[in-house]
């Protein structure tokens, strides 16, 4: 093995009381992808920002090929060759590509270098296939092209260290391949990589080694990830085994939601061209497709924020008239968002007035206009209590909650009702593995007492241990539905391209 | 070397704290302008607090200033927390002044007049926010802009009736006839100009705090304004409340001017309003929002107000120090709230 690129050694960090990294041991040598793995919570990003110089360490030491270095500012990481990728982008979005690859280099004579800039992003798109439109507002970049950009950023500043925080909790899987052929490049001209990530099947795809935390401590070391079982990892990360919950027979009852000729118009995303479905009471449906095929205008008809121009959607047998969030949750619509920060909580508020907000206006929390502060209070409490989301108390700000957590209190706020229909995104994104089983053990829970639920995801696996049925979905159409008895990863996948299948 | 860190938690006793915190820094950089000027900081601020809280009547005269800027403060503390942008106070207060004096002109039993004015006012306070609310909401035009322009629309429109159809025949003088005797508030204390609205002001500071805190409306402005889209998706109505909040707010502000027309002035010239709407931006930043938290930052401005004038007379400071201490105040607290997210620490120096 070469020498190590960069090494930390002991290093110890505390918030508190609480111990985010004790005596963490770490090395990467140039060249090599190392994964660092462990559960939410388990000291990933707190030791990654130690490397990067946001925080402090409170002992142990960071060596550079070998020599002792103090990094107390992002400025001295990129100084030293470290580059990070946050899980939250740093980038101003009303810039372009180009300038914000050149905020805060100075070119000659303190003016901005552009042609200078835009032949080395050239090099670096022809390099390792990151290619991206320079004069493009930030604004306008999709996700996984933000996440591009901010690589590319790093290289710039001649990183020689990449660090990525969770970079695949937002892409989609064909944007994961590209990202992985883009990071084996780097390792192959020298780069050394850490590689953060809880999805194992991902971890042994691309690393090379994986350094395990639990609890702030190294649980494990992986020298060979691609031939460890998924189950060895999972251990290490969580401490005991994990088993996939088990879907009993179902017995599905009445239909609770269809669409009927479902058709929306151009709007941001892909339109809805004719959808019809259903999901009967006692159900789990899932809704395949690669991201960007019309499963957000879905979402947003079935969650009422859309009026869709033609068609017809029923709720529990009662036809929905005026498309409105109200009326779809009056009717037993429940909703587990994509995006529980943008569209399912209010991250600068108590927690307690998240968990009420879509039912503030009935007598559970509010009569005649005037809020029950106790009743609100009470209701909050009993649910962190019963889905053991940690968190110090219903007044505690929702954003401070880590995601595992937020999914919980959703989770809660929906399933206290019990809706007759639920409707599910990427229901376990950014959650770890002992979280995930949680949220599934529940939809298998809600599934038994007779709920109907459709889940929308990307990730075939999960759909297929959930759902009883799994329809696909391509540029707007459902071009098949498949029993999961009959689905495989393959055949979904073929079907995902737009390849008819057998309804 | 020192460095921001984010905070995952504020204490409570920064809401206090914070202020103080401000306000304290405001006096310590200002004293340099009183030095400046050539005269003694302490005694110069010692004037300033004897004229304006130093006995009863000094304290009466801030309380008649603080009045105003209450209701301002109210209005902006509603508007900011849907982030409704309304910088409009200033014009919404004009209005409302205008409408109560035109009400309060036309003879009719006192108690009715004084009831009328103040649902004219405000009724023309809410009209004037709504138009910046409604631009917002169908053409999402920016509020921020379109409220602090319809100022100047207001002011102008005000000096045309002032200049024009208003103008006072007798003296020639751009004021507006004055409104009917049996219109003016009572004085609640005899030789003092504590009026009826003083103590209104005083009563609407906990109402509104019972609004956004304890109703269903308040709770809906709250989410709205901190996560709009959550709000849609929880089923409010993103449109409804944001238009519910801008009537409520230029409601407030109108009623600022409804006390200065009916309490202090019992009429209309060019300069009812020394910036009271302006201040209440200052005053709702110092209370941070918190409605119960505007009735001290109103009479910590009112008494700066009051007290520049004895402090220039008594040390030759001039007067316009109190809009430089209003300025700095401002920010100073939004320095202040930085420390409500992140917190300072003390790093080794570097390599
Ligand atoms: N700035 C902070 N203040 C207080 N506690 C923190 C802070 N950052 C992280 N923690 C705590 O440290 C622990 C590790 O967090 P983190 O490094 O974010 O874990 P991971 O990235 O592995 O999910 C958690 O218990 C978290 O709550
Ligand atoms: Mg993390």
């Amino acid at each position: 093995m070469p020498a190590p690129l960069i090494e930390m050694r002991g290093i110890t960090k505390s918030f508190g009381a609480v111990k985010a990294n004790e005596a963490v041991d770490l090395s990467v040598a140039p060249g090599e992808i190392l994964g660092l793995l462990g559960e939410n919570g388990a000291g990933k990003t707190t030791l990654m920002n130690v490397l990067f110089g946001a925080y402090a360490p409170d002992a142990g030491e960071i060596l550079i090929q070998g020599e002792p270095v103090r990094i107390t500012s992002s400025a001295d990481a990129l100084a030293a060759g470290i580059g990070m990728v946050h899980q939250h982008f740093h980038l101003a979005p009303r810039l372009t590509v180009l300038e914000n690859l050149l905020i805060g280099i100075p070119g000659k004579s303190g003016r901005i270098d552009r042609v200078g800039g835009l032949a080395r992003l050239a090099e670096i798109g022809r390099q390792h296939g990151l290619t991206l439109d320079p004069d493009l507002p930030v604004s306008a970049l999709s996700v996984g092209e933000q996440q591009r950009l901010e690589i590319v950023k790093a290289l710039f500043r001649g990183a020689r260290l990449l660090i990525l925080d969770e970079p695949t909790a937002v892409l989609a899987p064909t944007e994961v391949d590209g990202l992985f052929s883009a990071l084996r490049s780097m390792a192959a001209q020298g780069l050394g990589i850490i590689f953060i990530s809880h999805k194992l099947n991902e971890v042994r795809a691309l690393t090379h080694r994986c350094t395990v935390l639990r609890h702030g401590r190294v649980a494990g070391r992986v020298d060979d990830p691609a031939n460890t079982t998924s189950a060895a990892m999972a251990q290490l990360m969580c401490g005991h085994e994990i088993v996939p919950p088990a879907r009993g027979p179902s017995t599905p009852g009445v239909e609770v939601l269809t669409l009927e000729g479902i058709s929306t118009s151009q709007h941001s995303g892909t339109p809805l061209r004719d959808v019809s479905l259903s999901v009967r009471a006692g159900e789990i449906l899932g809704i395949a497709g690669v991201s960007g095929n019309g499963q957000r205008a879905l979402a947003e008809v079935i969650s009422g924020v859309r009026a869709p121009d033609a068609g017809q959607m029923t709720i529990a047998g009662q036809k929905v008239s005026r498309f409105s969030p109200r009326e779809v949750q009056a009717l037993g619509l429940g909703r587990i968002p994509e995006d529980r920060m943008t569209t399912g909580l209010v991250t600068n508020l108590p927690l307690a007035d998240s968990m009420v907000l879509p039912r503030i206006g009935t007598a559970a929390f509010s009569r005649k206009g005037l809020l029950k502060p106790d009743a609100i209070r009470a209701f909050a409490e009993a649910q962190i209590k019963a889905y053991d989301i940690r968190c110090p108390g219903p007044m505690t700000r929702a954003g401070a909650l880590s995601g595992g957590n937020l999914q919980k209190a959703l989770l809660a706020r929906e399933l206290a009702f019990d809706p007759k229909v639920l409707i599910v995104s990427q229901p376990t994104r950014g959650l770890d593995i002992g979280a995930a089983r949680f949220i599934h053990e529940k939809f298998l829970d809600m599934r038994a007492k007779g709920c109907g639920i459709i889940v929308i995801g990307e990730d075939l696996e999960e759909l297929l241990v959930l759902c009883d049925r799994i329809a696909v979905m391509y540029e707007g159409r459902i071009v098949g539905t498949l029993d999961s008895a009959d689905a495989t990863i393959a055949r979904l996948g073929l079907m995902m391209t737009g390849a008819e299948g057998h309804s | 070397m020192f460095r921001l860190e984010v905070r995952t938690s504020t204490p409570a006793w920064f809401n206090l704290a914070l202020p103080l915190l401000a306000i304290g820094a405001t006096l310590v950089l200002c004293s340099g302008l009183i030095a400046l000027a050539g005269a003694g900081v302490l005694e110069a601020y010692g004037v300033m607090f004897t004229a304006s809280l130093g006995d009863s009547y000094a304290i009466t005269e801030t309380m008649v200033r603080a009045a105003p800027m209450i209701f301002t403060g109210l209005a902006v503390a509603v508007a900011f927390r849907a982030k409704f942008w309304n910088i409009g106070a200033e014009g919404q207060l004009l209005a409302g002044a205008v409408a109560s004096c035109f009400v309060g002109a036309i003879p009719m039993p006192g108690p009715l007049a004084m009831v009328l004015m103040a649902v004219a006012g405000a009724a023309a306070g809410a009209a004037v926010a709504l138009v910046p609310a409604t631009l917002r909401v169908k053409f999402k035009v920016d509020d921020v802009v379109s409220s602090l322009l319809l100022n100047s629309v207001i002011y102008y429109a005000l000096m045309a009736l002032i200049e024009g159809p208003w103008k006072d025949t007798f003296s020639g003088y751009p004021i507006s006839p004055p409104i009917e005797d049996s219109a003016n508030f009572p004085v609640l204390l005899e030789g003092t100009r504590l009026h009826l609205g003083v103590v209104v002001a005083l009563i609407a500071a906990p109402l509104i705090w019972f609004l956004i805190v304890r109703t269903t409306l308040g709770f809906r402005i709250r989410v709205t304004g901190e996560n709009p889209e959550a709000a849609r998706y929880g089923g409010i109505n993103v449109e409804r409340v944001l238009l519910s909040t801008a009537l409520l707010s230029g409601a407030l502000a109108g009623l600022a001017g409804v006390g200065e027309v009916g309490g202090v002035h019992f009429q209309v010239m060019s300069d009812i309003s020394p910036g009271y709407g302006y201040s209440g931006i200052v005053v709702a930043m110092l209370a941070r929002l918190n409605p119960l938290g505007v009735v001290p930052a109103a009479i910590f401005l009112a008494a700066v107000m009051t007290g520049a004038e004895a402090m220039s007379r008594a040390t030759g400071v001039p007067a316009f120090l109190s809009d430089v201490i209003q300025g700095t105040a401002l920010l100073a607290m939004l320095v202040a709230l930085l420390f409500t997210a992140y917190r300072i620490r003390r790093v080794g120096t570097a390599r």
